[in-house]
């Protein structure tokens, strides 16, 4: 079963941000929603491991109690 | 009344139960005469079991309700003499086309796997499925279908249940050893037992709307639109059925008035906007539904069993709502037959429940991801539901999770407690507790197909890749098999013909262009025994009949 990579990663942290918030920079919450969601089901498909997608899955919300 | 069908008016018959001093008791009263109660007459009066079946009405089901019958549908329809009518009449189809907003998405072909009797899917009005199912019924002499029987009430001990039925002369008593109530959603035999089908509802409203329209206009294709422009809606599905009726499913939120929305003068322009104003059409049947995926804990009360509707319901997506019925009607009735003839103790019956409430649990499963992904809850499932559309359109990798309903197929019972574990490993798609795969087959020199002589009583085959693969104590033992209390009776399956001599209850099949074997993953030496239902209940790589005979028992519940 593989694990959820937690350590450093990407070789170019600064470069990766940057990337990523300049993606949302001149965007609409509404259109910040909708290109999250297309690059969340990009990433899954390469990813391509339910264990990791699982794993992945429950740490984003760990940090909000049980309801 | 319907331009393109009338429908049969069938007479109320006084029965000689009526004028009996004490009340007359049958083997098996079902109740309802829906596609699962006439199905259920059937498969027990082929196998001599009397069946006086009760119906408070006296037609077949008025508008078109269920309208897709999957080929495990059609396959166990042929079992009850009836799959050649409703695939003569009905339309098969093979392409869907997925659209969103404006635009196609993509279009798959079903590309339904050659050499098999049955297509994937056919389309056909409820009413004709159950017109032919009667006609059907009527044939058998052991089966009394009585019209305008009205079931008011019902109680059971442990010997007995005892039904009390309002007729236009009257009311009168029956009393049944078992009663298998196929009476719909709004089962009423489930009330009158205090019992309840518990799910979830979903808040939603749909129109359907029966269209007839020139056939040139529109091919046979499953057609389902997200988001359509021509309507306010979340989703809109075409499809096509017999006689040029088109099927439109409109969805129409919750806060739709369902009396305002079945007017013709509302309907007719919600269609016209979708087909475009030049379209020719004929309004032939509409009605407004709301739907529930829930079921019953448990499909056995005692002596009185639950089946199709009454026992589960799911979202129509998927079409797994007559096609589960109809499941449920090909597991019970061989048990009980079992049950009945002292071959089996009464525990058989209860893995009707344990084995199609895994299935009910499934098909659930399914209809709920679909409703959910075609009527997203939240902000969030909608932009990923949107992220899923606008990705299919150039990227395959998305197409897989778009769900506008994911087809009826047989779920395949892996956890049953009559399932043989593997001898051996196998490697293809049937699995024990799976429905047996098809393949042209030739038998006793005649081209048939192998469904076609499995089924009713347990079946083995025994592939063999040439005649020194038989030995003569192998071929006794088949015999002996087929000789037993409750019979094996077994196919040698070959690829060609061979000069054997076989005892009674053994024949050679000739597996014609080799999918049997395929499909089944099989070698030489390979056996397979399948319940009457046509499941597989056990398989080993080597043929062993004390193995087959303890796999037949632990089948029996034994």
């Amino acid at each position: 079963m593989s694990k959820l990579i937690t350590e450093p990663n990407l070789p170019r942290p600064d470069d990766f941000y940057q990337e990523l918030t300049d993606l949302h920079r001149d965007l609409s919450d509404e259109q910040s929603l909708d290109v999250n969601a297309r690059l969340i089901l990009l990433l899954c498909n390469h990813i391509g491991d339910q264990d990791v997608l699982s794993e992945a899955m429950q740490t984003a919300r760990k940090h909000i109690p049980a309801q | 009344m319907l331009n393109t069908y009338t429908f049969p008016e069938f007479d109320y018959i006084r029965s000689a139960d009526q004028d009996a001093a004490q009340p007359v008791k049958h083997p098996v009263v079902v109740i309802g005469a829906g596609p699962m109660g006439l199905a259920a007459a059937i498969d027990l009066a082929i196998h001599d079991i009397p069946v006086v079946v009760l119906d408070d009405n006296n037609t077949v089901s008025v508008g078109s309700r269920a309208v897709c019958y999957a080929k495990r549908f059609l396959d166990i329809s042929d079992r009850l003499g009836v799959g050649q009518r409703c695939v003569d009449k009905g339309v098969t189809w093979n392409v869907g086309k997925v659209f969103f907003e404006n635009e196609q998405i993509y279009s798959f072909n079903m590309l339904p796997e050659e050499h098999h009797r049955r297509p994937g899917f056919i389309n056909l009005q409820q009413y004709y499925l159950e017109e032919y199912y009667v006609d059907r019924v009527n044939e058998l002499e052991k089966a009394d279908l009585r019209w305008k029987n009205k079931v008011t009430g019902i109680e059971q001990n442990d010997d007995e249940v005892t039904l009390t039925v309002e007729t236009p002369d009257g009311e009168y008593t029956l009393k049944a050893d078992y009663v298998i109530a196929c009476d719909g959603a709004g089962s009423k035999t489930r009330a009158a037992c205090g019992l309840e089908s518990k799910g979830q509802i979903f808040h939603d409203r749909f129109l359907i709307a029966d269209v007839v329209m020139d056939p040139k206009k529109f091919p046979p294709e499953r057609w389902f639109w997200f988001n359509p422009p021509f309507h306010e809606g979340q989703s809109t599905l075409l499809h096509r059925q017999a006689d040029n009726v088109w099927r439109i499913d409109f969805d129409l939120g919750w806060d739709a008035d369902p009396e305002e929305e079945k007017k013709p003068e509302n309907i007719i322009p919600r269609v016209k906007a979708f087909l475009g104003e030049d379209v020719e059409f004929e309004l032939e049947w509409a009605s407004v539904y709301t739907f529930t995926c829930r079921r019953m804990d448990d499909f056995r009360h005692g002596r009185i069993f639950f089946a199709g509707d009454a026992a589960h319901q799911v979202s129509p997506f998927g079409a797994r709502g007559a096609n589960s019925g109809i499941e449920d009607i090909d597991n019970l009735t061989w048990k009980l037959q079992m049950v009945m003839n002292g071959k089996a103790g009464d525990n058989l019956l209860n893995t009707y429940s344990e084995e199609r409430t895994f299935a009910a649990d499934e098909n659930i499963l399914n209809s709920t991801r679909s409703t959910d992904f075609i009527t997203p809850k939240n902000g969030a499932n909608r932009a990923f539901r949107d992220a899923v559309l606008w990705l299919a359109k150039d990227y395959t990798f998305a197409r897989p999770l778009v769900n506008s309903g994911r087809l009826s197929v047989p779920p395949f019972l892996t956890e049953s407690s009559l399932n043989t574990e593997d001898d051996g490993s196998f490697d293809c798609k049937v699995v024990v507790g799976a429905p047996c795969t098809d393949g042209p087959v030739k038998r006793n020199g005649e081209d048939s197909f192998l469904l076609g002589a499995l089924g009713n009583v347990f079946n083995g085959m025994l592939f063999v890749d040439s005649r020194n693969d038989l030995t003569a104590e192998m071929v006794d033992q088949l015999g002996e098999l087929a000789a037993q209390d409750v019979p094996v009776k077994s196919y040698i399956v070959a690829s060609h013909d061979m000069d054997i001599a076989l005892p009674e209850g053994v024949e050679l099949l000739i597996d014609t262009v080799g999918v049997v074997k395929e499909r089944l993953d099989a070698k030489g030496g390979t056996f397979y025994l399948m319940r009457p239902d046509q499941l597989v209940t056990a398989r080993m790589r080597s043929f062993d009949k004390a193995a087959v005979v303890a796999a037949q028992n632990k089948a029996l519940g034994k």
